[in-house]
């Protein structure tokens, strides 16, 4: 190949199976792409499986699938594999069969490797760099952390995934996100993407692959690298990159189903190309120091409707005309006064979990500020860790003490509140400190108010009983 | 899938930015495993009041616009939730077409499987058909085969991916597609995992 690349093209070029045509004018060519893996959920792959018995075919590659069940169950700590509600239990019921029919290992509600997808299979060691990934659930993108190009997909993909191990896919235009500067103390993985969606707009990537680069990036752990990698969807990247470094090849070695011995360091030779070249070329650049990021926290229904902690609720008479209307909306469904300082929105409820920000380091931050401390009276406090497994290390730590006497529900695991496909809802008006990605009209509720932050935010939150700036409560040691 | 060649009928203007899919088809019409009964939870939280009853200022539910066959729509449409029933549910209510300027990746690769016509216009052309259909909608015509939208006047040209503008003339069964090019497919596969042995799948761990 030619000239220098980007991460994104050395990776699609290797799955690269055939050509399907020529894009509309402007745009790159159609192919056929060989995917690596797929995990499924009990909610979007129900119809992919019936539609693949109405047509009489097999799964192209059982052992590339596995499954999980986080979407609709309960996070209740006495929980077992059966929910109150029909429908929920209808998909749970049919996700076992289809794993049993299809050859497809799928962990249950008890599995003790449950947990949100996209917090287990990285936890697996089943995300390698150079990997495609599609799966049913937009938040795929967390595996860029990885150097993987992984994507959401809808149902009918994910038939055409399971049938073929492939999918028709129009390559994307590349884009990346400098940090420049190290990280000021306080400011965390969650302040740098929700910074780079509000610069950027809801739309701000989308068509592109986004690669996230600079100082800050580097610095981060992998598990902030797979909080940003998370939301990158959130301004309409369809996937989301970073260079594989040794960090990432230490988080994977040693886990249940990653290489070892000399195949490892055979992986390891690959995966160090896993880089874009020096003089590769994107269709857009932009650059952000980081030194100027700020604690976030969102006040409207799309997550680029966001502020530093320190800011006030917009004027919308003051915001540009285009988006004048939505930002009216938003105040009138979020209840909210222009002019208000952010930081005297108070809050009913507190909500710790999600793919985005419910892995040990988050909950790690969040005990930090909780410790010693007591939620506000008339706030009530959850916190769902990402997997069992987090749990379980959680545990083991003392850290499910320090939430309890703190006064947070300590729950199992699944994607609870963040959508709230489950028994774990917001009530009609009921306003929230959250930990997830999503702050639209209704997601944790139908009614309910999301306001989106980092887990120590979140903490410092339920502690004060409003948005608060948790540089300013004095932490101490978890 | 349902062919898309030439449709007539009410398009319905839709101009707010950011529509997302949990407003499209909010989380109560997601506990089945089928397709069935999604028209009903189109823009549901919308459309209707805490009783059930149609709320009389959402667009949908005006008597010019309640039997529309197209959205026009501001810009990234369908972001959000994966949630393929947001398609599902625009079908099921009888949108044969959406026009905007963007849409969410997903949404689009959504639509295209299922035989929604995604059309992208400029931001100028998209004024031009807002104006043209007014605040309460008029009937236009939506020709994928000459990839044109007759709106009054008004006449806007479009274009869509090749494949896909085949796929929703002929409504094919894409797997079958994909299908025929099987031992192009194996045989990359093979290759492919024989130069990176690590990536062979361990399903006992």
């Amino acid at each position: 190949m030619a000239g220098p690349l980007t991460l994104y093209d050395k990776i699609i070029d290797r799955h690269r199976i055939m050509s399907l045509g020529a894009g509309v004018q402007g745009r790159e060519e159609r192919l056929l792409l060989y995917v690596d893996r797929t995990v499924l959920n009990e909610y979007t792959s129900p119809q992919a499986f019936s539609g693949l018995r109405e047509a009489g075919r097999k799964v192209w590659r059982p052992q590339a699938a596995l499954g999980v069940v986080d979407h609709v169950n309960s996070t209740a700590a006495n929980r077992t594999d059966a929910v109150e509600d029909k429908g929920a239990q209808g998909q749970i019921d049919y996700f076992a069969r289809n794993g049993r029919d299809f050859g497809i290992k799928m962990f249950d509600v008890l599995d003790p490797r449950q947990g949100i997808e996209h917090v287990v299979l990285p936890e697996l060691g089943w995300v390698l760099p150079g990997m495609v990934i599609a799966a049913g659930d937009s938040h795929t993108t967390t595996y860029g952390a990885f150097g993987v190009v992984g994507f959401g997909i809808g149902t009918s993909d994910i038939e055409h995934l399971l049938a073929t191990q492939t999918l028709p896919y129009t390559r994307l235009k590349r884009m990346r996100a400098r940090f420049e500067g190290p990280l000021p103390v306080g400011v965390t993985a969650k302040d740098l993407i929700m910074t780079l969606i509000r610069k950027i707009g809801a739309d701000g990537a989308a068509g592109h692959a986004l690669e996230f680069a600079g100082e800050a990036i580097d610095a981060l752990e992998v598990e902030g690298r797979m909080t940003i990698c998370n939301m990158a969807v959130e301004c309409g990247a369809r996937v989301a990159l970073m260079a594989a470094d040794e960090k990432v090849f230490a988080y994977i070695a040693g886990r249940p189903r990653s290489p070892s011995g000399a195949m490892l360091a055979e992986a390891q030779k690959t995966w160090a190309d896993m880089r874009t070249d020096k003089g590769a070329v994107f269709d857009r650049e932009i650059v952000i120091q980081a030194a100027q990021v700020a604690p976030m926290v969102s006040w409207g229904t799309s997550p680029d409707q966001a502020g530093t902690i320190d800011d006030v609720v917009p004027d919308p008479e003051a915001v540009a005309a285009d988006k004048r209307a939505g930002v009216v909306r938003a105040l009138e469904y979020m209840d909210l006064a222009p002019g208000t300082p952010l930081s005297d929105i108070r809050i009913d409820r507190a909500f710790i979990g999600s793919c985005t920000n419910a892995r040990l380091s988050d909950l790690r931050d969040a005990a930090r500020v909780l410790r010693g401390r007591r939620v506000a009276p008339g706030v009530r406090a959850m916190i769902s860790p990402g997997s069992s497994s987090v749990r379980r290390e959680a545990e083991a730590e003392g850290l499910d003490r320090v939430f309890v006497e703190a006064g947070f529900e300590w729950r199992q695991s699944g994607c609870s509140m963040c959508l709230a496909m489950n028994d774990d809802v917001l009530a009609p008006g009921e306003r929230c400190a959250s930990s997830t990605n999503r702050n639209f009209e209704g997601r944790q509720g139908t009614g309910g108010r999301t306001h989106l932050m980092s887990p120590a935010m979140v903490a410092a939150a339920a502690v004060t009983g409003r948005l608060t700036d948790v540089r300013a409560l004095k932490l101490l040691k978890a | 899938m349902e062919k898309f060649v030439s449709v007539k009928g009410v398009a319905c203007p839709i101009p707010t930015a950011n529509v997302d899919t949990d407003v499209i088809m909010p989380k109560q019409f997601l506990k089945g495993i089928d397709r069935s009964g999604l028209a009903q939870g189109l823009f549901h939280n919308l459309r209707f009041d805490e009783r059930g009853n149609a709320r009389k200022d959402f667009i949908l539910n005006k008597p010019a616009t309640q039997d529309s066959r197209f959205l026009v729509v501001g810009p990234n449409f369908g972001c959000g939730s994966s949630r393929e029933h947001a398609v599902w549910g625009m079908l099921q209510y009888g949108i044969r077409a959406i026009i905007g300027t963007s849409f969410a990746g997903i949404f689009a690769d959504n639509a295209a499987n299922n035989g929604l016509l995604l059309v992208t216009l400029s931001a100028s052309e998209i004024a031009a058909l807002f104006d043209a259909v007014g605040p309460t909608g008029r009937e236009v015509l939506v020709d994928l085969e000459a990839q044109v939208i007759n709106a009054g006047d008004l006449s806007i040209a479009f274009s869509v991916d090749a494949d896909r503008r085949t796929a929703l003339l002929d409504g094919l069964d894409r797997i079958g597609g994909t299908l025929r090019h099987a031992d192009s497919i194996r045989s990359f596969e093979a290759e492919y995992l024989k130069a990176s042995p690590w990536l062979c799948d361990r399903i006992d761990a």
